[in-house]
């Protein structure tokens, strides 16, 4: 499963899962799933709707409990780990569905996915707003995305574009080791998709992404490997090139019999 | 920035207005703002539940109730608290609040929603049911009737003074509360009330900072109930009721959610409605009824909403450049 980017054996992954499964009563939505990230791969996971794709990062952040199997992160087995525990191992995620905080500032949106890992989130004597360090990180951050025009308009109050670039800066806040990004360019046009996947691959090379996409011009943009998962499992792990060409996959999404 | 200071400095003028005007206007009235003033610090902890976090409490009276009866077991038991250990009772009211809002906490925190509002509610009743039936302490239905204010140099004996004091404690929990909902933990409030989810993704233990907010306002809570105590005199299974949980959650709500200042409103119109109107008519409560329904049918957020809805008609211009930037997407 290891990739052509990352050859070093000794290295540890940045994740890796064993043999996952889950269910919800009888409904198997993860089935033996192990896959295998090292630090700097881009991975996407591809499949139909329902194949259980955004289960399966449920289960790696810790908002599910596995029924079975282990994630380790960065070598530790956090399966039982609640989500904040993990996220200080340097994990981060987006999300399909947009969550934001609607109602605050773009600009305490940032500060506060700053915030989440630092222990000064507990103080309560001190304004926020006199934190310069945190205030600088948040200007630099927004100043990357280009949003720091906009950094006082309330979040909910953005198009849904912005509102999915901001999903990824929060992403990015907290400085991960391995990103998991929940269907980026979910909603967004071409010409929006296109300006999302270079956004990505602008990142940091160092950075693991974990990619979920239905958007296949992003994926073939971004990821150096593509599984594919259809029903909780995953049938076929390669280069996007033989994942074009894969029968199995081409039957799955054109439904050739 | 400039905008936030301009508000503490409105906030700053009235409750200076207050101060000056107040004990000039007669004993009913020093009384009344008195009353209201203590209870207003029950509403702001509310609000500090219900505004900036999320949760609706149900049983706010519960903290309140173990202030208020402290003061006056202590005071009628063990004469404690009738001089200058007056300022112990208030520490201990706050310590105890807070240790019962510790304990209830671990019941009600794990859920949220309509069963965080159905947990405290059953918690408070608990605690009403203690007063009501544990006789030899509480003194039952009867309650316990105080027989003065403590004496320590100042004379709380004196309404002015002792409105001066509760006005003082208001100013100061007002500000306490200000700072901390403006703290990194306050903002991390806000954001699990927008979101617990992305909170627990971020590296947020949200349990725990619900837990935290949950004690501090109960600590709110018992600081309200020992000047409550002093400011009537007496205190009875009535302080504790359910009514009083919901008083505060609906003035609150009056006033405006998640800004502090709304739930000060609040309890003074509540109060000086529930005051004048029933000098005035039998079926006043209907009036407080037909506020209370009309303010969440137009005024979802309150009366607070109305002046912040006032500001950005009058401040929209900014408006059209969050489209225009729609244009312009990272390169």
């Amino acid at each position: 499963m290891s990739t052509d980017t990352q050859k070093n054996g000794s290295q540890v992954p940045a994740l890796e899962l064993r043999a996952l499964c889950k269910s919800f009563g009888g409904l198997q939505a993860t089935r033996e799933v192990t896959l295998r990230i090292m630090p700097g791969d881009r991975q996407a996971i591809i499949g139909p709707n329902g194949a259980g794709k955004t289960t399966l990062f449920n289960l790696i952040t810790g908002i599910y409990p596995v029924t079975s199997g282990q994630v380790l992160l960065f070598g530790q087995d956090v399966t039982s780990w609640p989500s904040h525990r993990r996220t200080a191992l340097g994990m981060a995620r987006t999300f399909q569905v947009t969550s934001l905080f609607p109602k605050l500032t773009v600009l305490d949106n940032v500060l506060l996915a700053i915030k989440g890992l630092r222990p000064s989130k507990f103080v309560m004597w001190r304004f926020l707003s006199s934190y310069k360090e945190v205030y600088d990180k948040a200007h630099h951050l927004l100043e990357q995305a280009n949003f720091l025009d906009r950094k006082d308009t309330e979040v909910r109050n953005l198009s849904h574009g912005e509102q999915r670039q901001l999903e990824i800066v929060l992403g990015l806040a907290s400085d991960p080791k391995i990103l998991l990004l929940d269907e980026p360019a979910a909603g967004l046009s071409s010409g929006e998709s296109t300006e999302m996947s270079e956004f990505l691959m602008k990142l940091d090379p160092k950075l693991a992404i974990l990619l979920i996409e239905h958007d296949m011009d992003v994926v073939f943009d971004v990821a150096d490997e593509i599984s594919v998962l259809h029903f909780g499992q995953i049938l076929e792990t390669g280069t996007p090139e033989s994942i074009k060409k894969s029968p199995r996959v081409q039957e799955i999404y054109l439904g050739t019999d | 920035m400039a905008n936030q200071q301009f508000k503490i400095l409105i906030v700053a003028a009235t409750l200076a207005t207050l101060v000056l005007i107040v004990p000039h206007s007669g004993s009913f009235v020093v009384l009344l703002a008195t009353r209201a003033m203590a209870f207003a610090i029950l509403a702001m902890s509310v609000d500090l539940l219900l505004g900036f976090t999320g949760l609706s409490s149900m049983g706010q009276a519960a903290y309140f109730g173990v202030g208020a009866y402290l003061t006056a077991v202590l005071a009628t038991k063990f004469h404690f608290g009738l001089g200058w250990d007056f300022w112990i009772v208030v520490i201990l009211g706050i310590l105890l609040g807070a240790a019962l809002a510790a304990l209830f906490g671990l019941f009600a925190i794990r859920a949220g929603g309509v069963y965080f509002l159905m947990i405290t509610l059953a918690l408070g009743q608990c605690v009403w049911g203690l007063a009501y039936r544990w006789n030899s302490l509480t003194g039952g239905d009867n309650g316990i009737n105080m027989s003065g204010r403590p004496n320590f140099g100042l004379d709380l004996g004196n309404e002015v003074t002792f409105f001066y004091l509760v006005f003082a404690f208001f100013a100061v929990s007002m500000a306490l509360m200000y700072v901390l909902v403006r703290s990194p933990f306050g903002q991390s409030l806000a954001g699990i009330r927008e979101r617990e989810l992305r909170m627990q993704i971020l590296g947020y233990n949200t349990w725990l900072h619900k837990y935290i907010a949950f004690i501090i306002a109960g600590g709110f809570g018992g600081l309200a109930g020992v000047l409550w105590a002093q400011t009537n005199g007496h205190v009875s299974p009535e302080t504790v009721v359910l009514t009083t949980s919901v008083d505060s959650l609906l003035m609150v709500v009056l006033g405006g959610s998640g800004t502090l200042v709304g739930a000060a409103i609040g309890t003074a119109i509540v109060f000086g409605l529930r005051e004048y109107l029933s000098t005035l008519v039998p079926w006043w409560q209907y009036v407080l009824g037909g506020v209370y329904v009309l303010t969440i049918l137009y005024l979802p957020m309150g009366l607070m909403g109305l002046l912040s809805g006032v500001r950005q008609r009058f401040g929209s211009q900014g408006k059209g450049e969050g489209l225009k930037k729609l244009a312009t997407k990272p390169s």
